[in-house]
């Protein structure tokens, strides 16, 4: 095993943990203030990458050629969180700490959304074109040509990363989000408007999904069934680095990006199954997640 | 002049047990205490003005129905909540706290001023709420419901569990706050800090008000103390 191919799997690991961690980002952020599990966090990854391309296609090849996957990434971003908002005040609001019944709503909408994009959009994978300066290879030291996006996505996540942990602790929407996590009651006898911050944590969760979508969708084909995969990484990411704490979330998508990429090394019929058994692991010996907090 | 909260017929139940039987109250223009046993309903009765549980009656602020209205709104109609056991948020740290509610324009209460009559809590303003020792939380809650600016601020027990020393600058505190024109509504088990605060004590028993009477007649009356709230003397 030469030391470039040790750099390429490693490397190749953590470009794939950053796409876990922007999409996991936003379900930790959701069940962090809402406790609310939701279990269409999968489909809307999958929506994101669905409106994105039915906005990229007719973009790309015009005159407009070249501002095709930026126009991509914000119609993604912007169609899914007004569908996690739609969410969270027609569904989830209203029933507020009930975690299996909303467990089985966001069950039943990721089962429709999916059905949706196979009715309108039909059963072809599709991949988005990179924009030129993002396309191509680049020298990396050690390892050699390397596609530049999968560097790109890298960035991407630590922006992510770094953003979120901004405004969770500089800003008063971060004051509210954490407050609320501690204590939602008390949080609204602050006079502050709890189902407006809800919703809005909601809306910021689900752009998280559809951005990953649609970078997602960028350095791989998307088609169908990709949304119970998602859903199963980020489950996996959170249950790993801890419920609701970014760095946590980094952490277990760290670990599980580096497990699929290591494990297809040594054992590529079996490699999905070291996944679990790091999630295994770490539910025996800190079930609160690496980085989580014990709940009281 | 404003904080004038009428409540009348308040009534609370859980299942078939009823926890407030009509509770009939006034505060107007003048600060007014609720003292009573444990399980009279003093709690659940803050509870249900600020909307945390459902109840039936009325309760206007300023002429204003407040009841039914949810906590936010009830917070954001002028209703501030001190509440029992203070409820921190432990993910704050005391500024943060502050930050949460502090209101924009130039309102009577800001951070600064908190800061000015809370030497403590400037001290301390990077540590967490639960870092604190109990008075100073309570310093915290009480200047959360301050920072609101508020027309009324509901206190539940802010005496409990405080050493005797701090409770003397607590009920220092309290006056101050009502020379304002801030309505209060004190609920409290210690007699010492009701009969400080307010000229009128009104005593719960049983998720009912048996009595409101005058706050230096109840200090003197080892009877009535005896009869309606058991040994509970000022300590």
């Amino acid at each position: 095993m030469s030391l470039q191919f040790i750099l390429t799997v490693t490397l190749n690991g953590l470009t794939l943990a950053a796409l876990y961690f922007i999409v996991a980002s936003g379900f930790s952020l959701i069940f962090g203030l809402m406790r609310t599990v939701n279990m269409a966090h999968g489909a809307l990854y999958m929506v994101g990458a669905y409106i994105g391309f039915a906005v990229f296609d007719p973009i790309y090849g015009s005159a407009w050629s070249s501002y095709a996957w930026p126009i991509a990434i914000v119609a993604g971003i912007v169609a899914v969180a007004v569908l996690g908002v739609v969410m969270q005040v027609v569904f989830l609001g209203w029933m507020q700490g009930q975690e299996l019944r909303q467990a089985l709503v966001t069950i039943g909408l990721s089962i429709i959304f999916a059905d949706q994009l196979l009715a309108n959009f039909g059963g072809s994978p599709f991949q988005f074109f990179a924009p030129d300066l993002l396309f191509g290879p680049v020298q990396v030291p050690g390892i050699g040509r390397y596609p530049v996006f999968r560097l790109f996505q890298v960035g991407l996540a630590i922006a992510v990363g770094v953003g979120l942990w901004l405004l969770l602790n500089k800003t008063r929407l971060g004051i509210m989000v954490r407050a609320g996590v501690d204590d939602r009651q008390m949080l609204a006898a602050c006079g502050v408007n709890v189902p407006l911050v809800a919703a809005t944590v909601f809306a910021l969760g689900a752009a998280l999904a559809g951005l990953g979508g649609v970078i997602g969708a960028t350095a791989q084909p998307m088609a169908l069934g990709v949304d119970a995969r998602f859903l199963l990484i980020s489950l996996v990411v959170v249950i790993v680095g801890g419920m609701g704490s970014i760095g946590g979330t980094a952490l277990g998508a760290i670990l599980i990006g580096l497990a699929e990429q290591w494990g297809q090394v040594f054992f590529p019929t079996y490699s999905v199954i070291l996944t679990f058994v790091i999630m295994a692991a770490v539910l025996a010996i800190r079930p609160q997640g690496l980085m989580g907090r014990k709940v009281a | 002049m404003s904080g004038y909260l009428e409540i009348r017929d308040l009534q609370v139940r859980f299942g078939r047990a009823t926890i407030l039987q009509g509770i009939d109250l006034n505060v107007l223009g003048a600060p007014l205490s609720v003292v009573g046993r444990n399980g009279m309903g003093k709690t659940t009765m803050c509870s249900a003005l600020m909307g945390m549980v459902p109840a039936s009656g009325s309760a206007k602020l300023d002429g204003k129905e407040v009841l039914g209205l949810g906590t936010g709104r009830v917070a954001r109609s002028g209703i501030a909540l001190v509440p029992q056991g203070r409820r921190m948020f432990p993910s704050l740290s005391v500024h943060e706290h502050l930050v949460l509610v502090a209101q924009k324009g130039d309102p009577a209460w800001t951070i600064d001023r908190v800061y000015e009559t809370f030497p403590r809590l400037a001290e301390r303003r990077r540590n967490g709420g639960d870092q604190l020792s109990g008075g100073e939380q309570q310093m915290l809650a009480i200047s959360r419901a301050l920072l609101m600016n508020p027309k009324l601020v509901i206190m539940d027990e802010p005496s409990e569990g405080l050493a005797p020393v701090i409770v003397d600058h607590l009920i220092e505190v309290l006056r101050n706050i009502t020379t304002e024109g801030m309505g209060l509504l004190l609920i409290e088990q210690n007699l010492r800090v009701a009969t400080s605060v307010s000229e009128q004590v009104a005593i719960m028993v049983t998720g009912k008000i048996a009595a409101t009477v005058n706050s230096v007649e109840l200090a003197a009356d080892r009877d009535m103390q005896n009869r309606y709230l058991g040994v509970s003397h000022g300590h």
